[in-house]
This record gives C-alpha cells, sequence and structure tokens, in this order.
C-alpha cells in the first residue's frame, strides 16, 4: 500500500509535558474513508495524540504525517483540508448561525454550501438564531457544521457526543456515518464503547500513553485469550444457563447434541461475541 | 485535480472586520463602555465647564486621549480574553485564515472606533465647545495613530494577565480609571501636586494628551513634542514586546 492510501501516519509518538509523559510511543494509520476511534479512559493521552496531529501542540518524538503534511509546521493548505471538532470550543456570543457559517466558508478555497452544512448538521430552523441563544447540543452540532463547512477531506471528531442525550447522539451518529459515505476520513475519539462500536471501522485503545490493542471493533481481542464468547440458553425446566467459551464450535456441538438426545428444545439460544466494552474492561482495569 | 485558489490576506482581514462590526453593535455593554462613555463624559464635562473656555480647551483634546484608551487598550483588553476564554481563538487557529489577517480584522475594528470617536469629538467642541477645528490636523493624525499602536500593544498584553472572563472588567478598570485621573483627561495636568506630575510624566495617556492639545488647541509644532512622542515610543515597544511574548491560543486552565 502507498503512502498515499493513509490520511494519517503516525510512528514513535512522544509527548512529554515537564516529566510528565504523556504519550509514550505510539503507531498507528488511518486509511483515507476510514473511520478510525481513539478509545481510553481520561488522562490515556487521547486528545494530546489528536491535539498533535492537528497542529495545535509540537511532539517530543517520532514522526507524524497527515494528509502528507507535517502538522506542526501549520501549512495552510493542510489546514484548509482538515475540519476540527475540539472536545470544548466556544464561539462568539453575538453572532447569527447562518452568519457565522458563511464567516468561515470564507476562509476556504472550496467550501460547502452552507444550505447544505446546515441540513447536515441538524441546525434547520436555526439559521437565524444567535449563539448565545443555542442550547448545549445545539451549539455542539454549530461544531460540527463548522468543522464540514470547509469540505474537509479530513475530519476530527474529540469526544463529539458527550454530554449529549440518546436522541441527540443517534443525530450525531447519522452525521458521523453521512461523512463516511462522502468518503471522509474521520478520526474520532470517545468514551462511549458503543458509540466506537457502531462507527468505527476500526479502533485502538490507549491506556497510560500506549496503545494497547488495535482492530475492528467486532474482532478486538478474539483469539487473544483476553475475552471468551457467551453461550446462553433456557434448558428444559426454563432456568437460564450461561457459559464462557474459547472454542463456541465444540461447545455448541455438545450442547446441542445432548439436548437432542434429550429430546429437548433449548429456548433463548444465544451465542455473543465479546463486546468491545467487554475487551475495553478487560484491557483497561 | 485543480486546487482552488485560497482566499487572499486582504480579504480575509476584511471579512474579520465585517464581522467584528457586525458583532459589536449587538453587544450593548461593549458598545456603551467602549464607545459612548467617552462622549457622554464629553457632553458631562462640557456641561460643567460651559462658559469657562480654559477648562473646555483642556477637557476637548482630554477626552479625546481617554477615546483613543477605551477604543483600543480597554476594547482589546477585554475582547482578546472573551475570545481566548471562550475557545474562538483555538478554533480559529484550527483554521485556514492567517493569525495575522484574523488580528489585524481585530484590530481594524477597534481603530475604526478611534477614528469616529475623533471625529465626533472634533466636530462636538468646533460645535458646541469653542474649541476651533484643529489647527494641526496632521500633527493630530500622527498622535492617534502613536497612541493606538500604543494603547492596542498594551491592551493585548494585559490579556495575558487577566485570568479569565469575569476578572476582565476588574482589571482593566483598576488601570483606566487611576490612568485617566492621573494622566489630565479632566483637569490641566500641570495644576495637579508634584508627586501625581511626577507619575503622570512617566505615562503615555498624559502625553498624547499633550500632543492632541497641541494638535487640536493651541496649535504648537510637532517639532515641540518631542518627547512626548519618545515616551510613547517607549510605551509602544513594551507594549509589542509583551503583547507577543505572553500571547496564547488557548484558554487558562484554572
Amino acid at each position: 500500500m502507498s503512502s498515499s492510501d493513509f490520511a494519517i501516519e503516525v510512528r514513535g509518538l512522544r509527548k512529554s509535558y515537564g516529566d510528565l509523559e504523556a504519550v509514550r510511543g505510539i503507531d498507528f494509520s488511518v486509511r483515507r474513508g476510514e473511520v478510525f476511534g481513539l478509545l481510553g479512559p481520561n488522562g490515556a493521552g487521547k486528545t494530546t495524540t489528536v491535539e498533535i496531529l492537528e497542529g495545535y501542540r509540537e511532539r517530543t518524538a517520532g514522526d507524524v504525517s497527515v494528509l502528507g503534511f507535517d502538522p506542526q509546521e501549520r501549512a495552510r493548505e493542510l489546514r484548509s483540508r482538515v475540519g476540527i471538532v475540539l472536545q470544548s470550543s466556544g464561539i462568539y456570543r453575538h453572532v447569527k448561525v447562518r452568519e457565522v457559517l458563511e464567516h468561515f466558508a470564507g476562509f476556504y478555497p472550496d467550501p460547502r454550501d452552507v444550505d447544505e452544512v446546515i441540513e447536515l448538521a441538524g441546525l434547520r430552523g436555526k439559521e437565524e438564531a444567535r449563539t448565545r441563544t443555542l442550547s448545549g447540543g445545539q451549539l455542539r452540532r454549530l461544531d460540527f457544521a463548522l468543522a464540514l463547512v470547509g469540505d474537509p477531506e479530513l475530519i476530527f471528531l474529540d469526544e463529539p457526543t458527550t454530554g449529549f442525550d440518546p436522541a441527540a447522539r443517534r443525530g450525531a451518529w447519522d452525521t458521523i456515518r453521512s461523512l463516511k459515505a462522502l468518503g471522509k476520513t474521520v478520526l474520532l475519539t470517545t468514551h462511549y464503547l458503543d458509540e466506537a462500536q457502531v462507527l468505527a471501522d476500526r479502533v485502538a485503545i490507549v491506556k497510560d500513553g500506549r496503545i494497547l490493542v488495535e482492530g475492528a471493533p467486532s474482532e478486538l481481542g478474539v483469539g487473544s485469550g483476553a475475552v471468551r464468547y457467551r453461550v446462553a440458553w433456557r434448558n428444559g425446566s426454563g432456568l437460564l444457563n450461561q457459559q464462557e467459551t474459547d472454542d463456541p464450535t465444540t461447545f455448541l456441538h455438545e450442547l446441542t447434541s445432548a439436548a437432542l438426545a434429550r429430546g429437548e428444545k433449548l429456548e433463548s439460544l444465544s451465542v455473543s461475541r465479546p463486546t468491545l466494552e467487554d475487551v475495553y474492561l478487560e484491557l483497561t482495569a | 485535480m485543480i486546487e482552488a485558489a485560497q482566499p487572499s490576506f486582504a480579504s480575509l482581514t476584511w471579512r474579520q472586520y465585517r464581522l467584528e462590526r457586525r458583532m459589536f453593535w449587538r453587544n450593548p455593554s461593549a458598545a456603551f463602555f467602549n464607545f459612548m462613555l467617552p462622549l457622554v463624559l464629553l457632553a458631562l464635562f462640557g456641561a460643567v465647564f460651559s462658559g469657562n473656555q480654559e477648562d473646555l480647551d483642556v477637557i476637548v483634546p482630554g477626552i479625546a486621549g481617554m477615546s483613543v484608551v477605551s477604543t483600543t487598550f480597554s476594547a482589546l483588553a477585554y475582547n482578546v480574553t472573551a475570545m481566548r476564554e471562550l475557545g474562538v481563538l483555538k478554533r480559529m487557529r484550527g483554521t485556514p485564515i492567517p493569525s495575522g489577517a484574523f488580528l489585524l480584522g481585530i484590530a481594524g475594528h477597534a481603530i475604526t472606533n478611534t477614528a469616529l470617536q475623533m471625529v465626533l469629538i472634533t466636530v462636538a467642541g468646533k460645535l458646541f465647545f469653542g474649541v476651533d477645528w484643529p489647527p494641526n490636523p496632521l500633527e493630530m493624525v500622527v498622535f492617534v495613530v502613536l497612541g493606538v499602536v500604543c494603547f492596542s500593544s498594551l491592551g493585548v498584553a494585559l490579556s495575558h494577565v487577566i485570568p479569565n472572563n469575569e476578572s476582565a472588567p476588574a482589571y482593566v478598570n483598576a488601570i483606566f480609571l487611576p490612568l485617566i485621573i492621573v494622566s489630565g483627561v479632566f483637569y490641566d495636568a500641570a495644576d495637579v501636586p508634584s508627586f501625581l506630575a511626577g507619575i503622570a510624566e512617566a505615562l503615555p495617556l498624559t502625553h498624547l494628551i499633550d500632543g492632541l492639545s497641541a494638535a487640536m488647541v493651541t496649535g504648537s509644532g510637532i517639532g515641540d513634542q518631542i518627547s512626548s512622542i519618545g515616551v510613547l515610543v517607549a510605551w509602544t515597544v513594551l507594549g509589542v514586546v509583551l503583547a507577543i511574548r505572553g500571547f496564547s491560543w488557548e484558554a487558562r486552565r484554572s
């Protein structure tokens, strides 16, 4: 695979603040068009990593390439090709939604249509509202809109749905899915494992400034022995049984042949793969 | 792939400037403290001193000097602090607008207020307060420009010391109010006790008012104001160094 197939490449990234080593040697690559999730507890080094990629911080060591640029050189062309949703950032209080979007659109060589962005971010009906009258969720949608208005190839989303109610989270997920459908690359950090499971093509779990494991959310940790499949069923008397196993094929074969031999049906039989949450809790505990 | 051209530096500066102008009038407290207050004070003191031309000759350039300070120093200290703490500065830093275009747009907005006030004060001086058109308009321009650069840089420098939005008025007024009293906005600085006069001599506003007084009232030439220009330039150098050195695009973590 040639390097141009990657939107982001990180090799041996380190960042220290004085004596504190926030990032201690991180490697990962994000393919173009991929949604990549960085997961991890607070203080794991996710935001530091993302802010180095965004050009806000200078690294202590390692190689970083974002769309072929070194982000800490802060090339204007790079900034016009990425969109950034920061973990928290405010906006002017005395400005209207459409007005501020049109203002930001003017920064970019080839911006997206402002009406399209309003639609995509779910701000229809709020175009003429002053920003100081918007709710927290609406302001977050404005963050999305401001990050998308330059029609970026690569979008950084740092905990984009923290503090959202469930309906608002679904709305944000739809927006992120539309970005993927448009062929955009997305680097997402999140605390929410279901969010990563649903949205990300691949995830990396970060703890203490290192990546513990990386892969597709549904395959993560499987076969490593760290986490096991769970089989559940009701026996003849209706009692619920559960069993964890590394080898669901053999286990199911034995379970079902025994039931058939007894002439029983196994009600509610299910096999579940370890969820991202199981893997996460196992690894970060 | 055909690359679309980046917007020009000038067009981005203009764009930022226009947004600042539009937002300014929607914010009543900024509009009052940074724009209306000097005009209100001019009307009040003008009324108090009416009939005494000697006092009016002091108050008109004095208020002009104060206006330079409130439209640049106070306004930028508030504005830069608020944008930093709100996260606007950090957000802007993540977009392709060049920092210089962004900051020039903001400064241009402040300077527009200064220019408008100079015109309003000059016209009011002529119409209501018996002060003729400035005998030396070029000298007035020189001092307004010097004052704008000096007090803008000091205002940005002050914003670096202000820890958060809530405390901005306290920091700004703790400097602004004593400054306008000591520097002779409301009376002739020559009439004050010597220890105050000594302090006043060291402060930039005193010298800005001296220069404006020469330009707007007495007509004494710029050659007589070299020492005032020197003091203003010295403060400007200090202001620029501090404004650049302490600049932070991110909110203070507190």
